[in-house]
């Protein structure tokens, strides 16, 4: 199949950046980081600037791809990241547009690759629990009730892409920090630290220049793990009921 | 800071205040629009006029306006302070080749609410302050003198432009209401399955039902009388 591209290019985080049009034959079976594999060969073979983009697992569950596919972050299918996204989903002749994430808080570093590091620092400010050195606990040592580990487990499926964040029209990373509570909050381990850890993250957060949440839920559509928005729910009642009770 | 600013000052707590003010309003818009049925009662304006005599002089119903109207330049400063600061985020971009997922009236909240803004500016100016320091005639119902704002919404809603106006107002906040009423709920945390769907249903409803109670009235009245 052959495949126009509209990609992203962009030198650093100073430069202005456009679209490049650029062929591509491709095979339907590719996944679509193997496709821009591809390009990138052409480009090399012309003696041209290869383009720079984010991957590492191509099985869907590290979260570095990380690009607009058509106006859409991880590309058109639902619940599917960049990389699990094959060329079977588009049709020969095609125009496709590819960008980065696009927020303020994600700089662009070079081309499709952006600078999430303030995922990073949200996550250090609270996301985790404190656990003592030394023996290992029995596995099931502390009782956790069947639903609440389901939904702590749907909500730890998120994979810390930012895609929440670029889909979003005030680039905002409720939904992302609010996976990362719920996840903790859900099990007994995460409770002891609940109240502190929900105040700091959602600081670190407003220092990191996230947006404010205005309930569009376009961030839950394109979530490639479908992280709910009820998680989002628990993040405000969370945060007021810490800030009405926290010391 | 204080727990109490750093908490209000916060995104999350920049939501609680939309969401609380919202709610206020939400129920305000039911109780006016009571009040405004009135004004399609066949009597020569008298129960309007009555009812508009009590609501300007008890004093419980005086202090709530004043805190309706701190709430509405409170729900409106802080939606645009809001509105600013997520256009500075940078996620007002629009990608190529594609449309968002979100809903129109979900992106637009700010122009839509500043429309509005404006439509209760000139409501203002137009029906509470004549009412109150204008020149309206006086109509008397069993010796009691009252002041005619019924004649001054009549005259009003003569007016075609103004009530093109004041339709399309209406569908703007039909609009506004339907997506800020769900989204209120969302913003104070109450999401869940077992009630969700029921506040959605609601939300749509009140939000259609709620501006139409409205706009029947202008429109009765050009057509009608």
């Amino acid at each position: 199949m052959k495949l126009n591209l509209k990609v992203w290019r962009q030198k650093n985080g100073q430069a202005k950046g456009g679209f490049e049009t650029h062929q591509v034959v491709a095979d339907e079976h590719m996944s679509f980081l193997e496709m821009l594999d591809v390009l990138n060969q052409d480009l090399i073979i012309g003696g041209k600037e290869p383009l720079a983009f984010e991957h590492d697992c191509r099985e869907g569950i590290c979260g570095a791809c990380s690009m607009v596919i058509n106006g859409r972050p991880h590309g058109p299918n639902k619940g599917t990241t960049a990389c699990q996204l094959h060329m079977r989903s588009f049709k020969d002749g095609d125009t496709i547009h590819i960008e980065p994430f696009r927020a303020a808080s994600f700089p662009v570093i070079r081309d499709l690759v952006v600078d999430r590091s303030a995922f990073d620092r949200i996550i250090e400010s609270g996301g985790y629990v404190s656990v003592n050195t030394g023996q290992a606990q029995d596995a099931n040592a502390i009782p956790v009730e069947k639903n609440q580990a389901g939904e702590s487990f749907d909500a730890a499926t998120c994979i810390g892409c930012g895609a929440c964040v670029a889909a979003c029209p005030n680039a905002s990373a409720m939904l992302f920090v609010s996976a990362k509570v719920s996840h903790l909050a859900l099990l007994p381990q995460g409770q002891v630290e609940h109240e502190n850890r929900v105040q700091s993250m959602v600081t670190q957060m407003d220092k990191e220049g996230f947006g404010a949440c205005s309930n569009t839920y376009a961030c839950e559509a394109e979530c490639p793990k479908e992280i709910s928005i009820e998680n989002i729910a628990r993040l405000n009642r969370s945060y007021l009921g810490a800030s009405l009770s926290s010391k | 800071m204080s727990w109490f600013s750093k908490f209000l000052t916060s995104s999350v707590g920049k939501k609680l205040i939309m969401s609380l003010t919202g709610l206020f309003l939400i129920i305000f818009l039911l109780v006016h629009l009571i009040g405004n049925l009135q004004l399609l009662a066949d009597d020569g304006g008298e129960s309007f006029n009555m009812y508009a005599k009590f609501m300007t002089s008890n004093p419980l119903i005086k202090m709530t306006s004043y805190g309706l109207y701190f709430f509405i330049l409170l729900h409106a400063i802080q939606g645009l302070l809001i509105w600013s600061k997520n256009r500075a985020s940078g996620g007002s971009k629009r990608y190529s080749g594609g449309r968002p997922l979100s809903t129109w009236a979900g992106r637009n909240m700010a122009g839509l609410g500043t429309v509005i803004l404006v439509f209760i500016l000139l409501h203002m100016w137009q029906f509470w302050f004549q009412y109150k320091w204008g020149e309206v005639a006086s109509a008397t119902y069993d010796g009691v003198e009252v002041r005619d704002l019924y004649e001054v919404v009549r005259h009003a809603f003569q007016n075609v432009g103004f009530v093109i106006f004041y339709v399309i107002s209406m569908i703007v906040i039909a609009f506004h209401l339907h997506h800020g009423f769900q989204s209120a709920f969302q913003s104070l945390g109450l999401n869940h399955q077992k009630y969700t769907p029921a506040i959605k249903a609601i939300g749509t409803a009140y939000s259609i039902l709620i501006p139409l109670g409205f706009a029947v009235i202008p429109l009765y009245i050009l057509f009608a009388k």
